[in-house]
């Protein structure tokens, strides 16, 4: 039954996170983004990770996709600009970035290919509650919580730091 | 767990097929009698004379990066509202903390005039 | 034969149930927006010393029904420059989030039918108060990609205004909904309005409730923060372009909006379907209930002129964002040094 439901997302989410890329508008661009972290919302309901499914759906798609829209609407597009420019391809940077996501691949499945699937994990009932989660983030990770905090704060000061300095 | 949003994710596709449907339905209903005047930008009768794509004020994207922020701080106050009880005077400081040092950008943002629509 | 059916359905009562009560839930909130729509010209006529629809079939209930058909059979005009499928897109991602959003209400105590148990409810989530601000953060995107794929200055102009507003509201609707979490100590809807059996949270949270109540008018784009139909302005917005029932689609979404907002508020605030006067039909509590805030929403927009969209954006940073961090905080300082120590 969970099957059923994570093919047709995960393949959505895929074929998004493709539009995302070969899109040649950015607003279209932008609205794939979002369809496909939907989409991850929903996977990450399927695996059981209630409150991670929601801070998904609350600060990627809600927060940060509405600043990517906000820059798309500021952003002076002319015409011409709504499309992609195809630049010169930079052979030497594109295979080292290729040779690297293939090592990572590489890695990833390495790891993964010990686990065994056909046995999966019990997780306890009230696993990704937003009881759980905030007991570990308030206990065990007091001091990455805090310091989130300052990262806030710096983000907050350049950001007014940028919109308010006066260009002479 | 899961079955707890049966009914949500029912209503989920009940929801596209009805907003597909009308937006649908509307097209192939309504009667089409197009001409090229009638398909410009609306304009008060005239032709549009500059491009809607003017350069906005930074303000707007300034509102959006503070909502950010302030959305995942309200994120994290969430557990802990429901988690005061376990943790006590600890989480109480520990918030205080948090939001103490939030409180100290939106007051910095303030000053320098961040929050100002003249 | 009946025994084989519903031997075969058995495993399967889950989703049949689901099935019965979205499609309720949908049909339901559908044929209410053309009654709320009625009673608020109605009203709105009262206030303003005239009648209102009356002809068109008893007390002129038949004009909503009127109007729905006659926006069906309108033409949709897409003009020639517009991004098509985002232009389609916009209205149906309003009105989608509207209907969604709504999933997560419960309106009333679950009662039995054949051993099983049906709650009220489109889905009883542990996290629901999460998930209605979710997925009705979700609708901004409707108003974002109308203005955007318009190609016109009023509809961008308009859409990037109404957006600024709803994300500027949306944090103080955030804030003032915790001090509710604090005090029943659950994100769950159901168990918000059990723990309020005694006395409704509008009560000792007063501040927080009429923080929420503003945000909430402000979240919904009603009058005095209906920016986006500041016709007067900004021609009509980011749905300028739009005709026909996809224009008609954005109200549509508006006015469900409002009824989530209305059952969110009596949630919350009000007590849900306790009636505290032992009157003891729930359901009829909480609709009674809605319905008066919906009342209030329409009194409001008849009462107070639009907001200048500068004093609004001041409003929302300056007064209301700071006024509900101080309330949360207060609230929870007294309920650990205080009621808890």
């Amino acid at each position: 039954m969970e099957l059923l439901i994570f093919y047709p997302l995960a393949l959505v989410s895929v074929i998004l996170a493709l539009f995302v890329v070969f899109n040649k508008s950015p607003i279209g661009s932008a609205v794939c983004l979002i369809g496909m972290m939907l989409g991850l919302a929903g996977v990450f309901i399927l695996l059981q990770a209630h409150f991670l499914a929601i801070l998904q759906i609350i600060v990627y798609a809600g927060a940060i996709m509405v600043l990517f829209m906000f820059v798309i609407m500021l952003l002076n597009l002319k015409d011409d600009d709504t499309k992609w420019k195809i630049r010169e391809r930079n052979i030497f940077l594109s295979s080292a970035t290729g040779v690297l996501i293939v090592g990572i691949l590489y890695k990833i499945i390495d790891v993964t290919t010990d686990t065994k699937f056909d046995s999966p994990a019990t997780v306890p009932d009230n696993f990704g509650t937003v009881e759980v989660v905030g007991t570990a983030l308030f206990t065990d990770f007091v001091l990455p919580f805090e310091v989130a905090s300052i990262l806030l704060l710096a983000a907050m000061v350049g950001a007014v730091v940028l919109a308010k300095s006066k260009v002479d | 767990m899961l079955e707890s949003y049966t009914g949500a994710a029912i209503l989920l596709l009940i929801a596209t097929a009805i907003a597909v449907g009308m937006v649908v339905a509307t097209t192939i209903l309504g009667p089409k009698r197009q001409f090229a005047d009638k398909m410009e930008p609306f304009e008060c009768g005239e032709s549009q004379l500059v491009s809607p794509y003017q350069r906005f004020s930074v303000k707007f994207y300034l509102v959006a990066v503070l909502f950010i922020l302030f959305d995942i701080e309200a994120v994290f106050l969430f557990p802990w509202a429901i988690l005061y009880k376990k943790l006590g005077l600890f989480g109480l400081i520990e918030m205080m903390v948090f939001l103490l040092i939030l409180g100290v950008g939106l007051m910095y943002v303030w000053i320098r005039g961040g929050l100002d629509w003249e | 034969m009946i025994d084989d059916i519903l031997n075969f359905l058995d495993p399967y009562w889950w989703l049949i149930i689901g099935v019965v009560k979205a499609v309720i839930i949908a049909v339901g909130l559908l044929s209410t927006v053309p009654l709320l729509v009625w009673l608020e010209r109605r009203l709105m006529g009262r206030f303003q010393v005239r009648l209102g629809p009356n002809r068109v079939g008893p007390l002129g209930l038949g004009q909503a029904l009127a109007d729905a058909i006659k926006l069906l059979f309108k033409e949709n005009i897409v003009q020639s420059s517009a991004d098509k499928f985002l232009f389609y897109l916009a209205p149906a991602v309003v009105v989608f989030t509207a209907i969604v959003t709504f999933s997560a209400i419960p309106f009333g105590e679950p009662f039995e039918v054949g051993g099983e148990s049906i709650g009220l409810w489109g889905a009883n989530l542990n996290i629901g108060l999460l998930f209605i601000f979710a997925v009705s953060s979700m609708g901004i995107y409707g108003i974002v990609l109308a203005g955007l794929s318009s190609n016109n200055k009023y509809s961008l102009m308009g859409g990037l205004r109404s957006s600024a507003q709803m994300i500027s509201y949306e944090l103080t609707l955030g804030l003032s909904a915790l001090c509710v979490v604090l005090m029943s100590g659950s994100l769950n809807l159901y168990d918000i309005v059990k723990s309020q059996s005694d006395m409704p949270y509008a009560i000792p949270l007063f501040p927080a409730f009429v923080l929420f109540f503003i945000a909430g008018v402000a979240e919904t784009n009603r009058a005095p923060f209906d920016l986006p139909e500041a016709e007067q302005e900004l021609v009509a917005g980011f749905f300028t372009e739009y005709s026909g029932m996809k224009f008609a689609m954005f109200f549509m979404g508006e006015y469900i909006n409002m009824i989530t907002m209305s059952a969110l508020i009596t949630i919350l605030f009000l007590g849900g379907w306790n009636s505290y006067i032992g009157f003891d039909i729930p359901i009829l509590v909480f609709a009674f209930k809605v319905f008066l805030l919906l009342c209030v929403f329409i009194w409001l927009r008849s009462t107070f002129p639009r907001i200048r969209y500068d004093r609004l954006m001041t409003f929302g940073w300056k007064i209301l964002l700071p006024t509900s961090l101080v309330t949360m905080l207060a609230y929870s300082a007294i309920k650990v040094l205080v009621i808890d120590a």
